[in-house]
């Protein structure tokens, strides 16, 4: 298999043909935030925060669902890209509900780390206040619409790994929002094998167990990755 | 009694006069000739294509001279506008020269709007039948594709696309030769012609004119952009909202596959191509090309991060080429005349004609083409004849938006500029598909850009937040500006918000739709400033209107 | 991570699908899918003529469609969402769209819509309208050089004088566009 060399904010790194942006630059030993990406799913792009800028070009490119290529010199910590990154979770925060303090998952969510990451401690947008549902009817599950950021992780590990396509994303823009079935409760979707999957791999306290109370949530968010390990290294049959 | 010489009357049967009434004018048309007894025989009466001048639909055009399948020579022909049904005996009085009560509505050929244009794309628009392969066939439909086809390899195909000189004419301009030779060279496998008919810019018609008048030479098009790249198979994506343009299409895909013209072994060639008919459902972001792929998948029509691109990876997986239906429906021509011809027309970087839809306020609404290169001032002034009713040296203009939703506004002062990608470009505009709005004195920017925010948030996918949670953001710091009560603070808030949108999006959807605000920020400043709250913190301080409001 | 919670009561999630659906209704969509030799990426081309038929997309049909296409519900559902003509509930008796493309608000577009929905008593893009008529707006029909432009029942109406008010309301009026005006007096009537 053929080498990629590449630099990351001047460091040279090789990578595999094949990898991402976002592998060059963990081995470069350097971090990006990110919120849709999650080792083992398909790549999406959709948050924004993994956008690095390609030098001689500046172009901006998610490295998350960019391959990396020979020769590309990759920037990711320019002063215009932090802003950036910065507003886009301002945006994140002032487009739902999310009261942290009575979240299942204070302290173990994924936005609240990525905002002291980029420094953001207030949103200078308005807050939106949508009114959102919440989804109580799985026996052992829950969804609180007021706290999805869209990143359509349990859509992608439910279809991908699960094999269950039990979510999907409904309406378009603004009016954005993950369905279970026909846009039912979730409790009544057959295809539901309640095996937690989705629970594990939300960034934020959106999907929780209906046990665990404010700051219990503990995410498992290796699970996809390890499972698609497995099974590309054929250590089992297929589910 | 009339004399003898055949006459023809060429009836709009496209979109536009359709709703003005067309289809009723030409029923008692039909009538009235067989009123005529004997003389009736002279008179062919057929449904044609966009007249151009669609503001004053319904429109005939009256040949004197050449029967069907003849070119009307220039000066035999004339053109009658906003004709009713009860006017289809006087109008056939006029052609046997028996009347001329029509005389008022009668329009001057030579009038700049007509005499300017120079139809390259458009030439059998408004000539052909389009319900007619036959026709069509008598015009010179397929010749190319026969010829291309006996005589020509794909690469010298290519080649002659590319000393045309031809851009995408969907919007971005990218050298059209280019993207064929990218799919071409693709490793060897299955690929896929895609025509893109989304044509989703408000203010644009051409793709509709195209379709509902001339699909032939669309289909001709697209199949030899198929045979360039070695394709089999090819969709048209077209919008729910062109119910004729679908009918008119299927039904020309229909006849030419009776002719043998697509299929298996086309005109005797081992060429084969599959074209399909694929509709929309009522999504702007569908026009941007990996949006429409998901959408002929059946899937949701969210964009995905580029590259790779569809001409490297796109529908299932296959090299894909994208064409908007005006870059495909020039291959016929360009290949007739010869690339070199071609990019003779237009200037260094924009070759040969682009078709406008002019619209707004402007006396002559229509569909217009013209040599890339005419300046703005000739399109809007000389061809649209300004805004009704104003006049001065900018004919009431104040400015005039290209490019849709992606554009921007540009002022009367530039009126001089050329129509060309860089030209407009430069002005923070851009060519967009071709739909052209002239916008009067009274317009207020900060509403338009407003109106198009309005569409953006209306219309953006929701996959990446810069776009679904930053344009609803953007939206509503535009309606303090409408609404007065924004602060100069708003305005840089607005601006940094608004680069932050246009660098951060994931497609061209949310980079473009800060466009009309930069635009008209960028010309029309003091209408913003105008509108913060603080009458003091104005600049000049004399620009603040609010001080005539409040009392 | 500030924000207060929302004031209003979150909205219940809706129920699932239960209505009846009409047998030959439901045997017309398994022929159609079939022409279509129940390939997946025929999905918008199948609702498109299940609309047709039903004049809507009811929960009923999308699950047939999902079944039979061998598609996940949810993911039949999101498509039929995103895309703006597909209808998920049931059609009022009449419609009308207005158009708000950047031609028609040129030319008044915007007070066309005011006066319309001043007119019959409801709210642009509120799809249950007054109960026999709903207004929605369109982004541009192409039929820019007849702008500003109406579609009422599928009709295109094109140029309503906007300089004119009394005009303009004949022209609303011939349209059947009236506040409380039976279904019936619409014209093309209640078919
Ligand atoms: C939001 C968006 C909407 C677009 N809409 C259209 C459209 O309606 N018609 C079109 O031909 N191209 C449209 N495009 C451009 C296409 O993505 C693509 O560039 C084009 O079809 C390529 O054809 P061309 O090279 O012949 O221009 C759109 C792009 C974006 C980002
Ligand atoms: S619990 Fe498992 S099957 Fe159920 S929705 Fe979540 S990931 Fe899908
Ligand atoms: S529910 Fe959680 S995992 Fe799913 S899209 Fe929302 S935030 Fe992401
Ligand atoms: S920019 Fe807008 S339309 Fe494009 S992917 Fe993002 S949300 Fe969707
Ligand atoms: S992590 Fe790369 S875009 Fe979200
Ligand atoms: S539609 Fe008849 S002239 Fe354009
Ligand atoms: S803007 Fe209304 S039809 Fe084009």
């Amino acid at each position: 298999m053929s080498v990629h060399t590449l630099t990351v904010d001047g460091v040279e790194v090789a990578v595999p043909d094949g990898a991402s942006l976002l592998d060059a630059v963990r081995a470069a030993g350097a971090e990006l935030p990110t919120l849709c990406h999650l080792d083992g799913l398909t790549p999406v792009g959709a948050c924004r925060l993994c956008l690095v800028e390609l030098e001689g070009s500046g172009k901006l490119q998610p490295a998350c669902a960019t391959a990396a290529g020979e020769g590309m010199a990759v920037l990711t910590q320019t002063p215009q890209l932090r802003e950036w990154r910065r507003m886009a979770v301002e945006l994140f925060f002032a487009e739902g509900n999310h009261v942290c303090a009575f979240c299942v998952a204070n302290g173990n969510c994924e936005l609240q780390d990525v905002a002291v990451t980029v420094g953001m401690d207030h949103s200078r947008f308005p807050y939106q206040y949508p009114n959102r549902r919440v989804d109580a009817s799985h026996p052992q599950f829950a969804i609180d619409h007021h706290r999805c950021i869209l990143c359509t992780r349990c859509v992608r590990v439910c279809d991908e790994i699960e094999g269950a396509h039990v979510w999907d994303v409904a309406n378009r823009g603004a009016e954005c929002s993950i369905i279970a079935g026909l846009d039912q409760p979730w409790g009544e979707v057959a295809a539901c094998t309640s095996c937690g999957k989705c629970v594990d791999v939300c960034p934020t306290g959106a999907i929780f167990r209906k046990d665990d109370t404010t700051a219990e949530k503990e995410a498992h968010r290796e699970r996809p990755q390890l499972l698609r390990a497995a099974r590309d290294q054929h250590q089992w049959q297929n589910q | 009694m009339a004399s003898p010489t055949p006459l023809q009357l060429r009836c709009c049967a496209a979109s536009g006069c359709r709703s003005a009434g067309s289809e009723a004018l030409q029923a008692a048309l039909l009538a009235a000739r067989d009123q005529l007894g004997g003389a009736a025989e002279a008179v062919t009466i057929k449904p044609v294509g966009c007249l151009r001048l669609c503001g004053r639909g319904p429109l005939v055009a009256l040949d004197r001279s050449g029967g069907d399948g003849q070119e009307p020579s220039a000066g035999s022909t004339e053109l009658y506008a906003e004709l009713t049904p009860e006017q289809a005996p006087a109008l056939l009085a006029a052609a046997t020269g028996l009347g001329d009560e029509l005389a008022a509505q009668r329009l001057d050929p030579a009038h700049p709007f007509f005499a300017l244009q120079k139809a390259v794309v458009l030439e059998g628009c408004g000539v052909v039948n389009p319900e007619s392969i036959d026709d069509a066939l008598a015009h010179g439909s397929y010749a190319q594709l026969k010829r291309v086809l006996l005589e020509c390899t794909p690469e010298q195909v290519r080649d002659q696309v590319k000393r045309s000189g031809l851009r995408g004419r969907g919007g971005a301009g990218y050298p059209t030769g280019l993207k064929w030779d990218t799919v071409a060279l693709q490793p060897p496998g299955p690929r896929t012609v895609v025509c893109n008919a989304d044509e989703g810019d408000p203010g644009a018609f051409m793709d509709r004119s195209v379709l509902e008048s001339d699909p032939h030479r669309l289909i001709e098009g697209m199949a030899i952009a198929a045979y360039a790249v070695g394709a089999d198979q090819g969709y048209v994506y077209v919008r729910a909202e062109y119910p004729l343009a679908i009918e008119r299409l299927r039904l020309a895909l229909k006849q030419a596959r009776a002719k043998g013209l697509l299929g298996a072994g086309i005109a005797g060639s081992s060429f084969n191509l599959r074209l399909e008919v694929r509709v929309g459902a009522g999504a702007y972001v569908c026009g941007e090309e990996t949006a429409l792929l998901a959408s002929i998948q059946g899937q949701r029509g969210t964009p995905r991060p580029r590259p790779p691109f569809p001409a490297q990876v796109g529908l299932w997986g296959a090299p894909t080429l994208i064409n908007n239906v005006e870059t495909l429906a020039s291959i016929p021509v360009i290949l007739r005349e010869g690339g070199d011809w071609y990019a003779a027309i237009g200037t260094e970087g924009s070759k040969g004609t682009k078709v406008f839809a002019l619209s707004g306020a402007v006396a002559n609404t229509g569909l217009v083409e013209v040599p890339m290169g005419t300046s703005l001032r000739t399109v809007v002034q000389t061809i649209g004849g300004g805004v009704p009713g104003a006049d001065g040296p900018n004919g009431g203009v104040k400015a005039v938006q290209t490019g849709g939703p992606s554009g921007g506004c540009i002022p009367a002062h530039l009126l001089d500029t050329p129509v060309d990608y860089e030209s407009l470009r430069d002005l923070g505009s851009m060519m967009g598909s071709g739909g052209l709005v002239v916008m009067g004195e009274t317009t207020s920017m900060p509403e338009v850009a407003r109106h198009f925010m309005r569409f953006s948030v209306n219309e953006s996918c929701g996959k990446c937040v810069p776009c679904r949670a930053g344009t609803v953001q953007l939206a509503q710091m535009l309606d303090r500006f409408v609404e007065r009560r924004a602060s100069l603070a708003d305005l840089e808030r607005l601006e940094a918000l608004c680069r932050m949108v246009g660098a951060t999006s994931l497609c061209g959807l949310g980079q473009a739709a800060p466009n009309p605000v930069l635009s008209t920020l960028r010309y029309f400043r003091q209408e913003y400033q105008a509108a913060c709250r603080e009458p003091g913190q104005c600049e000049p301080p004399d620009a603040c209107l609010l001080q005539e409001v409040t009392p | 991570m500030i924000a207060p919670p929302s004031a209003q009561s979150p909205p219940s999630a809706p129920s699932p699908p239960q209505a009846e659906l009409p047998a030959q209704a439901v045997e017309r969509t398994t022929r159609l899918i079939r022409q279509h030799r129940g390939r997946a990426d025929a999905l918008i081309e199948v609702l498109h003529q299940v609309q047709e038929l039903y004049g809507y997309l009811p929960p009923g049909a999308l699950a047939q469609v999902a079944r039979e296409l061998k598609l996940p519900l949810s993911r039949v559902h999101g498509v039929a969402s995103f895309y703006h003509l597909f209808r998920l509930e049931a059609p009022t008796a009449h419609r009308c769209a207005v158009c708000l493309g950047t031609a028609c608000f040129v030319k008044g577009g915007g007070e066309l819509a005011a006066r319309i929905e001043q007119r019959l008593g409801l709210r642009l893009d509120d799809a249950a309208g007054n109960g026999t008529w709903a207004l929605e707006h369109v982004s541009c029909l192409g039929a820019c050089g007849q702008a500003p432009v109406l579609v009422v029942d599928g009709r295109l109406e094109p140029r309503l004088p906007m300089d004119d008010p009394e005009a303009l309301d004949r022209r609303l009026s011939a349209l059947g566009l009236t506040a409380g005006a039976d279904a019936a007096d619409a014209p093309g009537g209640a078919s």
